[in-house]
């Protein structure tokens, strides 16, 4: 006799097949080697995005039967490299890897890049298990330009949090910072310049220093410039709240020289276990879990950006992979581009450390951190970050000089200027270079 | 005129015969080298100088502004800094190497034991990659864990901050470049002191002269046409530095060592600004000629006396 729950199963099955094979047959028609034969050259960023994409080639060409030449470059000369070649009409390359908060708005002006909406919507190439709604609101927000083109798909979310040595927490019987004005307490309590202790480090080379600033403003629930790009919110008295932090906190607190640290001198020295705190990308935790370059393996401690007076926020920047309109291998270039951001490709990255998934069904994933060294508490900052992460730099063409002139504010800040006295001046000498943008 | 000397003479309509075709085909010779020349170093030129009289941005329309770039240059703080570093640079980075090659080239013109493996040690510097080098320097100045500082805890020096403050960020980039290019101008010199004669010396030394006389009334006076092009070519050399700042520094801490080299190259490449960038690359190039023929002139006036 056929009970109720086995009949209810036996109907809902029958209901679900048609759905089931439907999506079966359309897994398995997809044409992975469409464009077989075809050469594709990849312009990739030197970091661990690019590293897990050329880990991983030989099994996309196994896949596809398309040849991928691929060139990791430092983001210093990568760069300029893909703006030039893109405005000269003939780029060297079909895929290019690029930071949005960089390069995303010139890109748009410069309408270099594919739109790949209408890749997206073709299902001859597009795989029916990529699923574009699984990326995260963010990371399509990213890669949506004002006017709803989507010039790139995204490859990463760098989140920005803030390492710890657990154990000189411990030594000083401190606690992890929740907010930013505790976080300040706790570095001049674990400062001990004497015996070569520093209670915290970040970014103060010009340019590269921006993001910390910015990180301590989005405590003030604000950005940096309004909404549509066009007024700068510099100068305001939360903008130098987070100016006067960065500077008592790097000035009183950080090593000797730190005026001219970018990530990777901060990084060792954390890695030397010199310094208590450091703030900066999730995608820099690799070194420092490596017993051949870090000291401080079994210490580090991973915790979400503290909060701010008004917000608790944390800043985000997004890696995405674009396609030049003048590319002879446009369908080819797109099946590499969704092949590196596949669901499996992301995992990888994750597993890595090399940074975090814009595709929400990654964290979900019953495989992830099982052969990584990254603990729990990597991923439930990692997580909880997610949900706090907000845009760390300007959706404006001229970023490098937005970066570069109130990174020389806040140079001079820790070397002693007035905090509001340097945004006042940043802020008038950068609104024209704005004004200027806004009319190309 | 012999027989011989006649038949050697070529007649004056032949002679002229062939002067005219030689002459053409020197021409047809030369074409290659003006066609090469026009395309690299004219045509790039021109280029620039159009471009520095326009509103040009990589991704935005061009538009002509006559001389608006250059009028904002001498308004423009950050470009007169960038020029007064250029110049700070390049007399530290020319009189320290000039001065230590000069002396270096003295002493290595005697003869003392394994002076063939000192002189190859000394050079080595010099056939080393500059970036390379740049990048091993920059570990070294790291005032934590840099190997200087540790040199300098071991004679009770307190630690320098070296690249990593504005304050010692020129002299030190100084040292890197007088390190790597002092063996250049040593054997520029020591080349022109091997040629020298011996009896001034000879009758120095009957005269009663010491070693800093002979080397201040007879060294100094016969190499110093040696020591002028080996000045002139580390001028140029200092002025046009780019690898070792870029790498060690990236004109920073700030814009403490940005010279001009850094600020166009971020102009073009980092603001992708290439009209205000080329008119930059006119200001330092004219900049360099003005030193390149005061220089020549200099040694023209001391050849006449």
């Amino acid at each position: 006799m056929i009970g109720r729950r086995a009949l209810l199963t036996s109907t809902a099955a029958i209901l679900a097949a048609p759905a089931i094979i439907e999506r079966a047959n359309a897994q398995s028609t997809f044409d992975w080697r469409q464009c077989k034969g075809q050469t594709v050259v990849v312009s990739l960023t030197k970091n661990p995005r690019g590293q897990n994409l050329q880990d991983h080639e030989k099994e996309f060409e196994a896949l596809t039967g398309i040849q991928v030449i691929s060139e990791q470059m430092p983001e210093q000369q990568q760069r300029p490299k893909m703006v030039m070649e893109l405005a000269s009409g003939n780029p060297s390359f079909d895929v290019t890897h690029f930071s949005l908060h960089v390069s995303k708005r010139v890109v748009d002006v410069g309408g270099w890049l594919e739109d790949l909406r209408p890749y997206l919507a073709d299902q001859k190439l597009t795989a029916p298990d990529y699923h574009w709604d699984d990326m995260s609101p963010g990371a399509l927000r990213a890669v949506t330009q004002p006017n709803g083109r989507v010039d790139s798909l995204p490859l990463e979310t760098d989140i920005w949090l803030l390492y710890y040595n657990r154990e000189i927490f411990a030594r000083k019987g401190l606690a992890f910072p929740g907010t930013f004005d505790e976080m300040l307490a706790s570095a001049r309590k674990l400062n001990d310049p004497a015996n070569g202790q520093y209670g915290f480090v970040a970014r103060g080379v010009k340019n590269a220093n921006v993001p910390v600033w910015t990180s301590m403003l989005l405590g003030q629930g604000q950005e940096t410039v309004t909404p549509d790009g066009k007024t700068l919110l510099t100068d305001t008295p939360e903008a130098v709240w987070a100016g006067e932090l960065y500077k008592a906190i790097l000035r009183e607190c950080a090593p000797p020289g730190v005026v001219g640290f970018n990530w990777n001198e901060c990084q060792t020295s954390f890695m030397q276990g010199k310094v208590g705190m450091w703030m900066d990308g999730v995608g820099f935790t690799p070194p420092l879990l490596d017993p051949k370059v870090s000291k401080i393996v079994d210490h580090v401690g991973f915790g979400l950006m503290p909060a701010g007076p008004k917000a608790h926020n944390c800043p985000v920047f997004t890696d995405g992979l674009g396609i030049p309109v003048r590319s002879k291998v446009k369908q080819a270039a797109y099946l590499y581009c969704q092949w590196a951001t596949s669901k499996q490709m992301l995992l990888n990255l994750v597993n890595m450390g090399g940074g975090a998934s814009p595709r929400l069904s990654t964290y979900q994933d019953p495989t992830l951190l099982k052969a990584s060294p990254f603990g729990r508490e990597w991923l439930d900052t990692l997580l909880a970050s997610m949900k706090i992460a907000r845009a760390g730099l300007p959706e404006i063409v001229p970023v490098t000089e937005f970066r570069d002139v109130f990174g020389i504010a806040l140079t001079n800040m820790i070397t002693g200027g007035d905090p509001a006295d340097e945004l006042r001046k940043a802020t008038e000498a950068f609104k024209p270079i704005l004004a200027q943008s806004l009319k190309t | 005129m012999s027989a011989a000397t006649a038949a050697l003479t070529p007649h004056p309509r032949v002679r002229s015969e062939g002067r005219r075709n030689y002459a053409r085909s020197y021409w047809l010779f030369a074409l290659p080298a003006a066609v090469v020349v026009a395309a690299v170093i004219v045509f790039p030129w021109l280029f620039t100088l159009v471009m520095s009289v326009h509103d040009w941005k990589v991704s935005g329309n061009v538009y002509f502004v006559g001389l608006a770039n250059y009028l904002h240059l001498t308004q423009d703080p950050r470009f007169l800094w960038a020029v007064a570093r250029t110049l700070y640079f390049t007399a530290a980075a020319v009189v320290v190497p000039v001065v230590l090659g000069i002396w270096a080239a003295v002493c290595f013109a005697r003869s003392f034991p394994l002076r063939g493996v000192a002189r190859t040690i000394f050079v080595l510097p010099m056939m080393a990659t500059p970036v390379a080098i740049a990048l091993v320097w920059t570990m070294m100045f790291h005032p934590q864990l840099g190997v200087l500082n540790y040199l300098l805890s071991l004679v009770g020096l307190p630690p320098s901050a070296w690249v990593y403050s504005p304050g010692t960020v020129i002299p030190t980039l100084v040292m890197v470049e007088t390190w790597q290019w002092t063996p250049l101008v040593m054997l520029i010199v020591l080349g022109g002191i091997s040629g020298l004669p011996i009896d001034p010396y000879e009758a120095a030394i009957i005269d009663g002269a010491n070693g800093w006389q002979m080397f201040r009334y007879i060294t100094f006076p016969l190499v110093w046409p040696f020591i002028v092009v080996a000045t002139v070519m580390r001028i140029i050399d200092a002025l046009k530095t780019f690898d070792t700042i870029f790498v060690i520094t990236n004109g920073g801490p700030g814009t403490a060592s940005e010279t001009i080299n850094m600020l166009l190259y971020q102009t073009a490449f980092g603001y992708y600004d290439l009209g205000y960038a080329s008119a930059m690359v006119v200001v330092f190039f004219l900049l360099i000629l003005l030193v390149s023929v005061a220089l020549l002139r200099v040694r023209k006036l001391e050849q006449w006396q």
